[in-house]
């Protein structure tokens, strides 16, 4: 029982909300998605259109990544140990997709 | 007890001798949490894995023509000897059978899946103020995000492994001789949709991020279940919220790759 009161006291206490930068982020996620979307129905396939894509994607990365996971705010190495080793599956996706295309031109 | 009062001093005391640079313990290296830490750790090799998958998805991809008007006429049909396009194959919605809505339903997953985060940074966000009925709140309303889209996506991978309801005709060569044959959605061996490859890719993907989503689920379950019973509160930090809602974002991040790379592209 006393810890039933003293759980109502500490409600008195809570501060208020503060979720201003959640919706904004939210809302930025969804504006950027509802543009993928429009794109898909108005523009033809091609490389402009993957590029736009992709610039959107890494767009929504950094957003979900950097506020809703909070990596913005913690310190400088923690940010680099988690960036850099990002830039590998760079190597992996360039050296893979040109396997790619090597297989389509020999098939 | 002992151990406690040392970690103190060397924290908190004015004892310039011990350089909080170095990792020997009584700091927080990265001013995180272990727990938090090696969830960043696991997150990341969980980042390689998925990136493996969409990157295949890429090499496999690339080693198929496209659909090409000029080529393989003007109007689009599934076929085994190009890569369909995306818009093509995932065009149904639920209780809207019979009419073309390309990419309407995964849109709709999307959004479910965005606003579960949101939620989640919502249940994170209360915690840090130690209010206990709101993490509750969003906790529950972040379970239910997920399991809608855990239903989305069963409906979905019903839908594909069902197929059309004209299917394709593939020309097979048996014994030297050409049989024709309708397929009818897709399995593991063949596709009606396009290459078997595409299916395979399918199901690994979307499969794998499923299974990261289900289990997302049950720690949400559990924290909310925790939460609910007052532990943290007791505890006096909400830490485990952040721990598997760092978890449960991630999960939403590898969605909006997959979305991308496997739905628009």
């Amino acid at each position: 029982m006393t810890d039933h009161t003293h759980g109502t006291h500490e409600v008195g206490e809570i501060p208020p909300a503060n979720t201003g930068v959640i919706w904004r982020t939210f809302w930025i996620l969804l504006g950027i998605t509802v543009v993928e979307f429009t794109l898909a129905y108005v523009m033809k396939s091609g490389g402009l259109r993957t590029s736009f894509f992709v610039i959107m994607t890494l767009v929504k990365a950094f957003y979900i990544v950097g506020e809703f996971m909070h990596l913005k705010h913690e310190v400088k190495s923690l940010i680099w140990a988690i960036v850099v080793p990002i830039t590998f599956i760079v190597w992996l996706l360039t050296a893979l997709l040109m396997e790619g295309g090597s297989i389509f031109q020999l098939r | 007890m002992a151990a406690t009062v040392t970690h103190d001093t060397r924290t908190t005391g004015s004892d310039q001798a011990f350089d909080k640079k170095t990792w020997m313990g009584g700091v927080e290296p990265m001013k995180v949490s272990y727990g938090k830490l090696m969830m960043w750790f696991f997150l990341i090799s969980d980042t390689f894995t998925f990136s493996a998958l969409l990157v295949t998805y890429g090499l496999i991809r690339y080693s198929y023509p496209s659909w090409d008007p000029a080529i393989f006429g003007e109007v689009f049909k599934f076929s085994n000897l190009y890569w369909p396009t995306p818009e093509m194959v995932y065009a149904s919605v639920p209780f809207l059978h019979g009419i073309n809505a390309p990419l309407i339903f995964v849109g709709i997953m999307t959004f479910i899946l965005i606003f579960s985060s949101v939620t989640m940074v919502l249940a994170v966000e209360a915690g840090h103020r130690m209010d206990q009925a709101d993490v509750e709140k969003y906790m529950l309303w972040t379970i239910l995000g997920g399991l809608a889209f855990l239903g989305s996506q069963a409906w979905e991978w019903s839908h594909f492994i069902h197929g059309t309801e004209t299917g394709t005709t593939i020309t097979e060569i048996i014994n030297g001789q050409n049989v024709q044959r309708t397929i009818f959605g897709a399995n593991l061996v063949e596709n009606q949709y396009g290459p078997p490859a595409f299916a395979d890719l399918f199901f690994f993907i979307t499969g794998f991020h499923g299974t990261h989503v289900f289990s997302g689920v049950i720690l949400n379950i559990l924290i909310f279940y925790r939460s609910a019973t007052g532990m943290y509160q007791k505890r006096g930090h909400y830490e485990m919220v952040e721990k598997v809602g760092l978890y449960w974002h991630f999960v939403d991040l590898v969605w909006v790759f997959v979305f991308t790379f496997f739905y628009l592209v």
